[in-house]
């Protein structure tokens, strides 16, 4: 049963935590089919939205789930608030306390930053995205994607290409696949690998051809260009000659082999609109499911947590 | 607190004949039985619809649609249980506009878990009627609810509980009173 108080990131959370989630989540998966498209579970519930940086796909997932679930949305976005007149993260977060929310879901370039917040405020955080360090309600709705798809998680070969070195996505699918029984393979050029990154319990792979061979799932992240400062590869010719999934690279993965990309993508330079917009891809469906997930993160977390009160 | 079994009050056969009963009496109902549907409300609820819709098709009733109906998302004491409730999937697999839809729910009790049921079933259309079945009404209304068919009126305490047990889920089809076990 999922006890915290905050999700903050998918390392250190158990098999059955995770298994919870995912499990909740089906029950949510219906919804958007209903006449009324929501649920009075988080009825008088204040979620607040805060968002350091931008994010379209994310934000409004995060507050869809939360109206889904009846609860009140603030949003709060960094560019157009005191945030741009140089109000810190903590008088922010103070600041947000006393509106007395249940629930903040934070999204800020530092990593770290969801850490931070949820030893100063006694509400519940939920993180969503912390510079390159994780992004745990992605993790969980990739890997609720992979079970819809795949069944189980035991012995699945999941390959990861592309920017794993600024990839908060990558930290969490390694955490929560490798939680959940799969065997992982990062893929990439030299210079996108974390130091020791093997120490998660991952393969690495530079050859993009012996990363997809035989390949459950294959997912590709997106280059982040905002994130790079130096030459992390020659070219982006070079680097879609090398590292993006064509149909041509993906002739060795299994032949019932998805394919995901947590969004935005660049076609042309990780991954060709042919693969993106094939039959293997997965990918508009990981935004569907990304609302269930989110739904059965905030449901578990805000009503779990009123019911370990009151049961004291 | 723990229970244990104080009296049993239906067994297999028992339980076999209640559900025929409730079966004819919603035949009785609707002579037409074009636009009727039954929703089993979770968990054993689901199992008895689908046993009611079985015995109305061997009564002569053409396929009647059955759904299940999960309200844990609807409960009005969402915040207060003491352990949190597994929600689990509703599947109607049809649209309730303009149907006679049979609520089934094992034991009617306080009526609190029909409210959280209507209040779902009501987010998926607009019915153009729904009854209740229970198997058990053990009294000890909360609410103004009642059934429309009832298949064993069973008075109880506050403190007794009724268990209904089904081979589909506990492997037996039998009907008990439980009360406390101070031992």
């Amino acid at each position: 049963m999922l006890d915290r108080k905050d999700l903050l990131g998918l390392e250190g959370v158990g098999r059955e935590e995770i298994l919870e989630i995912l499990d909740t989540a089906k029950g949510f998966v219906d919804i958007p089919q209903r006449t009324v498209k929501k649920v009075p579970a988080l009825r008088g519930f204040t979620v607040v939205n805060a968002f350091y940086e931008s994010s379209t796909r994310t934000r409004t997932s995060f507050e869809i789930a939360a109206k889904r679930l009846s609860a009140d949305t603030i949003n709060f976005a960094a560019s157009s608030s005191s945030v741009s007149k140089g109000e810190t993260l903590l008088d922010t977060a103070k600041n947000l306390m006393a509106m007395a929310p249940d629930c903040i879901i934070l999204r800020h370039q530092l990593s770290g930053a969801a850490h931070f917040l949820s030893t100063q405020v006694t509400c519940h955080v939920v993180n969503a995205g912390d510079g390159t360090h994780e992004h745990p309600t992605q993790g969980l709705l990739d890997a609720f994607t992979i079970r819809e798809k795949k069944g189980a998680f035991e012995g699945l070969k999941v390959t990861i290409v592309g920017d794993i070195l600024h990839s908060r996505v990558a930290r969490s699918n390694i955490h929560g696949l490798s939680t959940l029984g799969a065997n992982v393979t990062l893929c990439a050029p030299p210079t996108l690998i974390p130091v020791a990154v093997e120490r998660l319990g991952v393969r690495v792979e530079h050859s993009l051809d012996r990363a997809v061979a035989g390949a459950d799932v294959v997912m590709a992240l997106r280059v982040q260009k905002e994130r790079m400062e130096g030459g992390y590869f020659p070219s982006p010719q070079e680097y879609f000659e090398l590292y993006g999934l064509t149909n041509a690279r993906m002739k060795g993965a299994d032949r019932e082999c998805i394919v995901m990309h947590p969004g935005p993508m660049n076609r042309g330079l990780e991954i060709a609109s042919e693969v993106a917009d094939g039959p293997r891809s997965v990918i508009l469906e990981q935004v569907s499911n990304g609302v269930a997930v989110r739904m059965a993160v905030l449901y578990l977390l805000v009503v779990g947590r009123k019911t370990r009160e009151t049961a004291d | 607190m723990p229970m244990k079994p104080k009296k049993k009050l239906l067994d297999e056969a028992a339980v076999a004949r209640t559900v025929h009963r409730i079966a004819s009496q919603i035949l009785e109902h609707h002579p037409d039985p074009a636009t009727l549907a039954l929703v089993g409300v979770h968990t054993r609820g689901v199992p008895l619809a689908k046993r009611i819709v079985k015995v109305l098709e061997s009564l002569g009733a053409k396929k009647v649609p059955v759904g299940a109906l999960d309200i844990t998302l609807y409960r009005d004491d969402l915040t207060t249980i003491a352990a949190n409730p597994v929600v689990k999937e509703t599947t109607l697999g049809f649209s309730v506009d303009g149907r006679m839809v049979v609520l089934v729910d094992d034991v009617l009790f306080t009526g609190r878990t029909t409210r959280a049921a209507l209040d779902a079933l009501l987010d998926w259309g607009r019915p153009a009627r729904i009854q209740l079945a229970v198997l058990v009404d053990r009294g000890h209304r909360e609410l103004p609810i009642q059934a429309d068919y009832t298949g064993k009126i069973v008075p109880t305490t506050r403190e007794e509980n009724v268990e209904v047990r089904l081979k589909e889920i506990d492997g037996e089809d039998a009907i008990w009173v439980m009360e406390r076990d101070h031992a």
